[in-house]
């Protein structure tokens, strides 16, 4: 790097290169995906914040908000432990008054934070390394994926594994929305389709995941050596195309199906029953 | 003037296509010191254009393959004008080489036993082309490439440098071949990048330059296919032989006008692509000629079922040799029943789906989407004939590759004459390559332990220098790309694909007076990185080659192969017997003939005698070949 | 239909430089590296540009045009407006020599120092045997041409000149993967290497190599992220890692 004039020579910008004193020639709107993208994750992050620390409005029978299942803590509202694992843990371990989604959403979030596709995504929004192809990214020092903290981005496959934990357990969060507030079966609500929306875009997300991909057959040298895992793998790799899309998706879909949650538990909206 | 650039190497291997690259490692694993010139990026030769597949009878796909049915594949195509020996080692060899590129890392498509598969294609009874998709050319380069890192790596491991025994010379012109006392002593040439002069001090060289097709308007080649090497032969005192047969592809696509001549493989017609006028007529039924009537179906129902049954079906005639293709479709359109851009109608959409067509044609599908704004999954592509490859060239020694009269020059390649005779069959240039380069390589070493010194004298080199230094002293001279264009349009009007006596002595006139011009282009600019400098030394070479493709095409009257006179429509068995040899005396190119080396007994065994007497005079079926 | 088009060339070299406007007659379908040409012939005799095929098969005609890494040969006059400057720059990525041509030995250099094919010693030439579904990944990196736009797009490469010394690069990735992916390859530590010698971890995935691909190669999905994948396998994965420990299983080091 040579500084000269307040100028930092380095990049685009170092002596050899052509002499173009432009960040980037691009004449399209180059800036407005990771706009977009640094807007929506964002306004996620400050909504989830808030729900996560709310501790409330996350029950209506047969209903429990996804941020908040499975809900193992002694803390969680009666009746929440309708959920597959009952509440083995106390207050003794978990303080009082501190939200059980605090220790939930590690995990689908930790999923989220070292998937493949949202570190681009917010490699480029939120730290602009780069902001968008050949634009000139603002910082001088780089290290990439190498060390701590980034260096656990390679952690993703243990959030895979939890995450299909997590697919398990808000899969018969969905089953369960097959009751109605007495907790008879047989019974359909809104909130039950949007439950089934957000568990099995949460499936597709997972399934088309990278790790995924690299599990079920992408690890293996001789595909031929291997058939039904080839078959996997080749389905998981048509899936696999469409991540990001799964993963946006899935996203929404996880967050509508708190915030009806939240509008019925509070008392806004009733749970309107098909049956 | 700044201290002259110098380098000492064993051999000098003059282009990086297929056979400069093969010829390379054959040379290194033989222990020599080698350089590699390119006027290019390493690896981006026009050998990576070359996408149907490479020839050779592996028999993977149908074991009644072997290489006596390939060298009769061969001759046929070249109408027998071919030089029997290289057309018998090709033919012999080819599956080694492609064995071998296996074994350095290429990933040919494979059959469903998990050999390499093979692919149908023009002039070619069964199906021999080892392929990748549509990119075979790029794998053989990238796979050559790699195994010259490989070598390199070794060398390192073992010596001071990577670099040390093989080394490419990256965007760099070569514009003398040095000799002293009669034998090569090495090469003179400039960095594209500075105009910085190099000398090269080597005992060896190897041309390995390609073709020709810049000297002509409508042409598959790119700006490097101005026939260097065949001009640099010429100078340093070798000969080319029969410079007039041109093989003119005939599928280039025609439309929009920067793409016209940009090739369309002919793997569209051999995955069942249809060639039909705008009547809708599929015409290729009508110009099947009385050689291959018993080979080509004569209608429609049994071309169609050749694709599913090639046993007891003849060929489609859309899969003739080139050469008769390619007048078909020059006839069609003369006759008024061409497309509107002066082509005709490929079509591939009615018989193959489109995944299917996106999986065997990825690069066709690609070309005509981006280039053209045509989906060829749907639509017919618009094709006429365009300027692909050269069959004439160096005269070389079949066994060596070694430049006849010229010790310590070889050739090897397009550059080199003799093996396609009058036409080269589809698939056969890339096993060409590989054959004759390994050859060429093994030439040289052999060579280079009875001559590995020759120095250069500084006479040569002051001449050479004179040589680079004099455009950029004449002033207010003539534009190179202006006499290029001229000489283009005289190239394609008057010995182009139809040829008539009038019309080529008119060219050989209007090419010297291009040349007597060229003699005062002056450039503008510096030195550093000047394509009008470049291409100043370029259009000295076509001149010369184009010179040599009118002198034999005017003496040659009858038509064979890639050579069509108007004025002598048939083949004439008299001229199967003589080869034409260029030289040049430093200022014009004189043609002569020369006896064509005649079939030994046992290749003459090879072919029915019916068929040869359609080829030979009934004295040479009375002879029966030599012995 | 002959149009006037506005053009913006960068012209100098690595002393100095700066874009030169003219105007060139742009005829119907054609493509950006013919107007170029046009440019040469008529105006500008000595001006510098690097092209082979022009069919977009030999990688040669690499520049920026409107500031994207593109071909020139594969880039439509037509997708531009009719009242559109195009601006057309060299490489940024690497020195300027002159023009649009730049010195892209950096990659040559990269590709010496990726470990070459190893076939295995026992299998005779025409022997090896290999099923279709087996090479069709390594085939797909293969198409490389190596114009290398996804070198030039590439941050690590492009922001950060210091790093190309311990950074191969999106085509070394690939090429790397290629290998590892080889049905017959024998070398085994290609994933170790990529990571400690190669630099893979320095790559953080933001798929520009992939998006200026002119072979449409998925090169962040189908090589480095599989290739970070099986990195993981041997250097991050204490599960994965003791079962290779255990029992050799194929393709773990």
């Amino acid at each position: 790097m040579i500084e000269n004039g307040g100028l930092v020579m380095s990049g685009v910008f170092s002596p050899t290169r052509a002499r173009i004193k432009e960040r980037t020639l691009r004449t399209d709107k180059w800036w407005l995906q990771p706009a977009i993208t640094f807007g929506v994750l964002f306004s996620f992050v400050i909504y989830a914040t808030f729900r996560a620390f709310e501790n409330k409005y996350y029950f209506s029978e047969p209903l429990i908000s996804p941020f908040y299942s499975p809900c193992l803590s002694a803390a969680c509202e009666p009746g929440t432990a309708l959920s597959l694992f009952g509440q083995p843990f106390n207050n003794k371990y978990f303080g009082i008054g501190i939200s059980p989604a605090l220790f939930i959403l590690i995990f689908p979030l930790g999923f989220r934070m070292t998937c493949y596709y949202y570190r681009k995504a917010y490699y480029r929004a939120f730290w602009m390394s780069p902001p968008a192809c050949a634009v000139a990214e603002p910082h001088t020092k780089y290290t990439g994926e190498t060390r701590a903290p980034l260096i656990l981005q390679n952690s993703h496959r243990w959030f895979f594994y939890a995450g299909l934990v997590f697919n398990v357990i808000l899969t018969w969060d969905t089953i369960l929305a097959f009751r109605n507030g007495d907790k008879e079966w047989g019974h359909m609500s809104v909130g039950t389709l949007v439950f089934l929306f957000s568990t099995s875009m949460l499936w597709m997300y997972s399934l088309s995941c990278h790790t995924c991909r690299h599990t079920l057959g992408g690890r293996l040298k001789h595909f031929s050596k291997h058939p039904l895992r080839y078959k996997a793998w080749t389905i998981v790799s048509v899936l696999n195309h469409k991540h990001p899309t799964f993963a946006w998706i899935s996203l929404f879909g996880v967050a509508s199906a708190d915030i009806y949650v939240r509008a019925v538990a509070s008392g806004a909206i009733p749970n309107l029953y098909f049956f | 003037m700044s201290e002259l650039e110098r380098h000492t190497y064993d051999v000098l291997v003059i282009g990086a296509g297929g056979a400069g690259l093969r010829a390379a490692v054959e040379a290194r694993e033989a222990g020599l010191r080698v350089a590699i010139i390119c006027k290019s990026l390493f690896g981006k030769a026009h050998t990576v254009m070359a996408e149907g597949g490479a020839a050779a009878s592996m028999g993977n796909v149908n074991e009644k393959d072997n290489w006596m049915v390939h060298f009769r594949d061969t001759m046929r195509g070249g109408k027998f004008l071919n030089h029997y020996r290289m057309a018998e080692l090709h033919a012999k060899e080819a599956p080694d080489r492609i064995w071998e590129l296996e074994m350095w890392g290429a990933l040919f498509d494979r059959t469903k036993e998990g050999k390499i598969s093979q692919r149908n294609f023009g002039g070619h009874e069964y199906p021999r082309l080892a392929h990748v998709g549509d990119r075979t050319g790029l794998e053989l380069i990238r796979t050559m490439q790699q195994k010259i890192v490989q070598l390199q790596q070794k060398d390192g491991a073992q010596y001071v440098s990577m670099e040390s025994n093989i080394k490419v010379f990256a965007e760099l012109t070569i514009t003398d071949i040095l000799k002293e006392n009669g034998k090569i002593s090495g090469a003179y040439g400039y960095w594209r990048e500075t105009g910085a002069e190099v000398l090269f001090e080597a005992p060896t060289v190897i041309i390995a330059t390609g073709g020709v097709g810049k000297t002509f308007k409508i042409t598959s080649n790119s700006w490097e296919g101005t026939g260097d090497g065949h001009a640099l032969a010429l100078k340093a005192g070798a000969n080319l032989v029969d410079m007039e047969f041109l093989q003119f592809h005939p599928t280039g696509m025609v439309w929009p006008p920067s793409v016209r001549g940009i090739l369309v493989t002919e793997s569209v017609r051999g995955e069942g692509g249809v060639l039909t006028n705008t009547l809708g007529e599929r015409f290729m039924f009508k110009y099947i000629p009385d050689v291959f009537k018993n080979i080509y179906a004569d209608n429609e129902a049994e071309a169609d079922r050749w694709y599913v049954d090639q046993d007891n079906n003849r060929r489609p005639p859309e899969l003739l040799p080139r050469d008769e293709v390619a007048r078909a479709i020059n006839s069609e359109v003369k006759a008024g029943r061409g497309s509107e851009h002066g082509g005709v109608f490929l079509d591939v959409s009615k018989r193959l789906s489109a995944e299917v067509i996106k999986k065997r044609l990825p690069s066709m599908w690609h070309q005509f989407y981006e280039l053209a704004g045509v989906d060829i999954t749907k639509e017919p592509m618009e094709v006429g004939p365009t300027c692909h490859y050269v069959m004439g060239g160096v005269e070389v020694d079949p066994d060596t590759a070694a430049a006849v009269g010229v010790p310590g020059l070889f050739a090897a390649g397009e550059v080199a004459g003799g093996m396609h005779g009058s036409n080269r069959l589809g698939g056969n240039s890339l096993t060409d390559l590989l054959v004759f380069g390994r050859r060429a390589g093994m030439g040289a070493a052999q060579y280079f332990k009875s001559n590995s010194k020759n120095p250069v004298s500084d006479v040569a080199i002051e001449k050479a220098r004179e040589k680079i230094q004099a455009p950029f002293d004449r002033a207010g001279g003539e534009n190179s790309y202006a006499l290029h264009a001229e000489l283009q349009e005289v190239t394609h009007n008057l010995v182009g694909i139809i040829r008539t006596k009038n019309e080529i002595e008119d060219a050989i006139v209007k090419i010297a007076d291009i040349r007597k011009r060229s003699a005062n282009v002056s450039v503008s600019g510096g030195r550093k990185f000047n394509p009008g400098f470049h291409l100043a030394f370029d259009l000295d070479n076509m001149l010369l080659v184009a010179e040599s493709t009118a002198k034999s095409a005017v003496l040659r009257e009858e038509s064979r192969g890639g050579h069509t006179r108007d004025d002598f429509p048939g083949m004439n068995s008299m001229w199967r017997q003589i080869n034409h040899i260029s030289s040049f005396d430093g200022t014009e190119v004189s043609v002569r003939e020369q006896a064509l080396p005649v079939l030994p007994k046992e290749l003459f065994d090879l072919f029915d005698v019916h068929e040869l007497e359609k080829y030979m005079t009934p004295e040479e079926i009375v002879k029966g070949g030599t012995n | 239909m002959a149009r006037m088009i506005n053009l913006r060339i960068w012209r100098g070299d690595s002393t100095d430089g700066a874009l030169q406007d003219v105007q060139v007659e742009a005829n119907e379908g054609e493509v950006v590296l013919d107007v170029i040409h046009r440019v040469q012939a008529t105006q500008i005799g000595d001006l510098a540009v690097r092209w082979n095929c022009k069919a977009g098969k030999c990688g040669s005609c690499s520049m920026e045009i409107n500031g994207k890494p593109r071909l020139a040969c594969m880039t439509q006059v037509a997708a531009y407006g009719a009242e559109e400057t195009i601006t057309v720059t060299p490489l940024r990525a690497f020195p300027v020599i002159k023009d649009l041509v730049t010195d892209v030995s950096f990659n040559y250099r990269k590709a010496m120092e990726i470990p070459a094919y190893a076939h295995p010693t026992d299998l005779a030439p025409g022997e090896a045997r290999m099923e279709q579904i087996d090479v069709e990944r390594s085939q797909e990196f293969r198409k490389c041409i190596e114009c290398f736009l996804c070198q030039d797009t590439c941050h690590v490469i492009r922001d950060h000149e210091e790093k190309k010394k311990s950074f191969a690069g999106p085509r070394f990735f690939i090429r790397i993967a290629e290998l590892d992916m080889h049905p017959l390859d024998t070398l085994r530590n290609r994933k170790k290497t990529a990571q400690e010698e190669h630099g893979l971890g320095m790559c953080n995935i933001t798929k520009c190599c992939t998006e200026v691909c002119p072979e449409h190669i998925r090169i962040t999905d189908n090589a480095i992220i599989p290739m970070k994948e099986r990195v993981v396998d041997i250097k991050y994965d204490p599960v994965r890692w003791l079962g290779a420990k255990i029992r050799k299983r194929e393709g773990i080091l």
